[in-house]
């Protein structure tokens, strides 16, 4: 279901899906890239859980952007979401800079996550390790960034470049936005200080990351369980950056088995 | 009509195959391409053009700012406009100028704009630019998405430090400063001229109306295509009942003068293929970082002038395209008047920004271009505009009050102990 709620009176307005109606709640955040729609394991997820996936100020038909400058003002924003929408703890499921800003919510207030999955989530910086530059990249470069198989029909759909000028135009501005929002977290390199505020997470937590993520490489979810405690690792394997796209059962079965377990 | 001798200081080297091997000129160029004491002789050679401009009773010489990049060897132009003040006399320091928002503090730009200003005896004209995304968002690391507030609000606190008569404190988003108390403070008051240089993007249209700021429209584009950008300058001035005074904008326009226009093709098309096809090879991916551009001006249709799409609209140019679709004004000196008198009165345009090096131009064409079209053309094209007031051009110390530097009649030794004289005040006299 499509919904808009207003935050703080409307400060915000912020559109939401929602799937399922019963189960616990869960809280579902995008990465830099946006929900586009075909989003099916959060349906998959809506028949054990109440889940929420609002999309970011910025993102969609949500307002209220300028109202953000950092992973502070954003992980507060969310803190004020979930009062509004009556869940003020919530299992909390957040990809990419989604996991970066679960990872803030989290930590910043121990109470807010029941339990918190970070799927390939961006946040730290390794000199060995350098992640690729996202926002430079070309249209057609950024299936084998984000991708296992980038000639896999998902892939394909998920980064086709329209032919037709006034569709191509649409889709550079809606990139252009959503990429813009997400610079104030992840330019010119994603970490904003999250390795000192990392060890007030409480909540369980796992990491999960797709084993050939060529974005945010595997060897940095050794910087999140290294720091959370007790946090746990699973990498699913056939799966690039964009790992509950490519292999939708294994991250729904994942998250179940966690949240349920 | 006024003109500004303006330099962008390529590096004239690089390879053949630059365009093939590398991906750009900007930003991730490799630096091994660079070679220092190569450098070392080019800026003799670039403030020696400039000198030589002034001497030629050009109204401007301009220098600007930008970072990493094989085209403009300036990371810092006011050290280049600081060099000019010793050794010029009568041009205009046109410093397009300091991407204020990179700044940090941007007070610096007003400390050093006014140093100077009062070095130059009040010949300082201060430019604002955004900055170029290769520049702020790539090379200096600024988050695209706050880019423009960070940049306004260096404005205001640069403006604020000049115009005021007390110390004040400036509490900002970005900058927060308990003792803004600006020492030195410029000669011209309350400020020297202010130009913003712009690439087409819709906000600096509004920017420069509201602040009756000269617009400034830095094309390699020529002014065929310029005129889109003007046109959108000139409406909003109309729109907000501004005069349409052509001395509020200034163009920048390749021009190339030889003997005839056959000379010219020979003299300067293996320059333009250089200029054009090395200097202007730009990554797309650093064209227009997301957020560098607002989804106004993008909607416009203002593209950026670096990058595929703008080289695509280049592929293949012969050097009659060039001079037809306007990139370059060149030919004889009969042609080259008739061109830019066209092109001026087109843009409705009353600073004209010369750029006569091109690419690889050796100093002898550059000297060649910049005499011709000093004694060939100018002239001819003074009677522009002159019901109108310049009102965005310095005003400078009365001669008399002006300091200059002491002769230079020492004797340098030179590494091989035989004497060598000076020749610089030689050289400005011989030319005037």
């Amino acid at each position: 279901m499509n919904t808009t709620v207003k935050v703080l009176n409307g400060k915000f307005s912020i559109e939401m899906q929602t799937f399922g109606s019963g189960g616990e709640p869960l809280l579902y955040l995008h990465g830099a890239g946006g929900n586009t729609g075909i989003e099916g394991f959060l349906e998959e997820l809506g028949k054990d859980f109440k889940v929420y996936a609002p999309h970011f100020p910025g993102y969609g038909e949500s307002t209220g952007n300028e109202h953000i400058d950092d992973v502070i003002d954003a992980a507060l924003f969310y803190h004020q979401l979930m009062d509004e929408l009556g869940i003020p703890a919530a299992n909390i499921v957040g990809h990419s800079m989604g996991g970066m800003l679960a990872a803030e919510i989290a930590a910043l207030d121990v109470h807010r996550a029941k339990k918190l999955l970070l799927a390939s989530p961006a946040g730290f910086w390794l000199d060995a390790n350098p992640i690729p530059d996202f926002f430079a990249a070309q249209l057609d470069e950024i299936g084998a960034l984000l991708f296992h198989d980038p000639k896999s029909p998902m892939a394909q759909m998920m980064t086709a470049i329209p032919e037709d000028f006034k569709a191509l135009e649409t889709m550079y501005v809606e990139r252009v936005k959503r990429l813009a929002t997400a610079s104030k977290f992840l330019w010119p390199i994603p970490d904003r200080g999250l390795k000192k505020r990392a060890y007030r997470i409480q909540s369980p937590t796992l990491v999960v990351w797709g084993e050939s993520d060529r974005l945010i490489p595997p060897v940095y979810a050794r910087e999140f369980t290294s720091r959370i405690k007790g946090s746990k690792l699973e990498t699913i394997k056939q799966a690039g950056h964009m790992l509950m796209y490519e292999q939708p059962e294994a991250f729904v079965k994942t998250v179940r088995n966690f949240i349920k377990g | 009509m006024k003109f500004t001798w303006f330099h962008l200081m390529p590096y004239r080297f690089l390879p053949e195959d630059f365009k093939e091997k590398y991906r750009s000129v900007w930003v991730d160029i490799p630096r091994n391409l660079y070679d220092p004491k190569v450098g070392h002789r080019l800026y003799n050679d670039y403030l020696d053009q400039l000198e030589y401009a002034d001497a030629m009773g050009y109204d401007g010489l301009g220098v600007n700012e930008h970072h990493q990049n094989a085209y403009g060897m300036m990371p810092s132009p006011n050290l280049m406009a600081a060099s000019l003040t010793r050794r010029t006399r009568n041009a205009n320091l046109v410093v397009l100028g300091n991407s204020i928002a990179l700044y940090n503090p941007p007070i610096r730009v007003a400390e050093e704009f006014a140093m100077l200003d009062v070095m130059s005896g009040g010949r300082l004209i201060a430019g604002f630019p955004v900055g170029t995304s290769m520049d702020d968002n790539f090379c200096y690391g600024a988050v695209p998405a706050t880019l423009r507030e960070k940049y306004y609000e260096a404005h205001d606190l640069i403006v604020k430090a000049w115009k005021e008569r007390e110390m004040f404190s400036f509490n900002g988003k970005y900058t927060q400063l308990r003792y803004v108390n600006l020492w030195p403070r410029p000669i011209q008051q309350p400020h020297p001229p202010i130009w913003i240089p712009g690439g087409g993007s819709v906000e600096t249209y509004d920017f420069c109306a509201d602040h009756d700021y000269q617009y400034s429209f830095l094309s390699y584009f020529g002014y065929i295509a310029g005129k889109k950008v003007a046109d959108g300058y000139w409406e909003v001035m109309s729109k907000k009942g501004k005069e349409m005074n052509p001395y509020s904008m200034g163009f920048a326009q390749v021009v190339a003068v030889s003997e005839t226009d056959k000379q010219a093709e020979k003299d300067y098309a293996p320059h333009m293929d250089y200029f054009y096809n090395r200097c202007l090879h730009v990554y797309q991916g650093f064209a227009d970082a997301p957020g560098y551009r607002t989804v106004k001006t993008i909607k416009a249709g203002m593209l950026g002038q670096v990058g595929d799409r703008a080289a695509m609209r280049r592929e293949g140019l012969s050097w009659n395209d060039f001079v037809e679709q306007g990139y370059v004004i060149a030919g004889s000196p009969q042609t080259v008047r008739e061109r830019l008198r066209e092109a001026m009165k087109m843009l409705n345009c009353g600073h004209l920004m010369l750029l006569m090096q091109i690419g690889s131009m050796p100093p002898e064409l550059v000297r060649k271009n910049t005499q011709l079209f000093a004694t060939e053309v100018m002239p001819f094209m003074r009677d522009l505009w002159s019901d109108f007031e310049d009102r965005w051009s310095p005003k400078r110390l009365p001669q008399n009050e002006i300091a200059t530097p002491a002769a230079v009649h020492f004797e340098s030794k030179t590494t091989n102990g035989t004497a060598a004289r000076s020749g610089v005040s030689q050289e400005v006299r011989s030319a005037k």
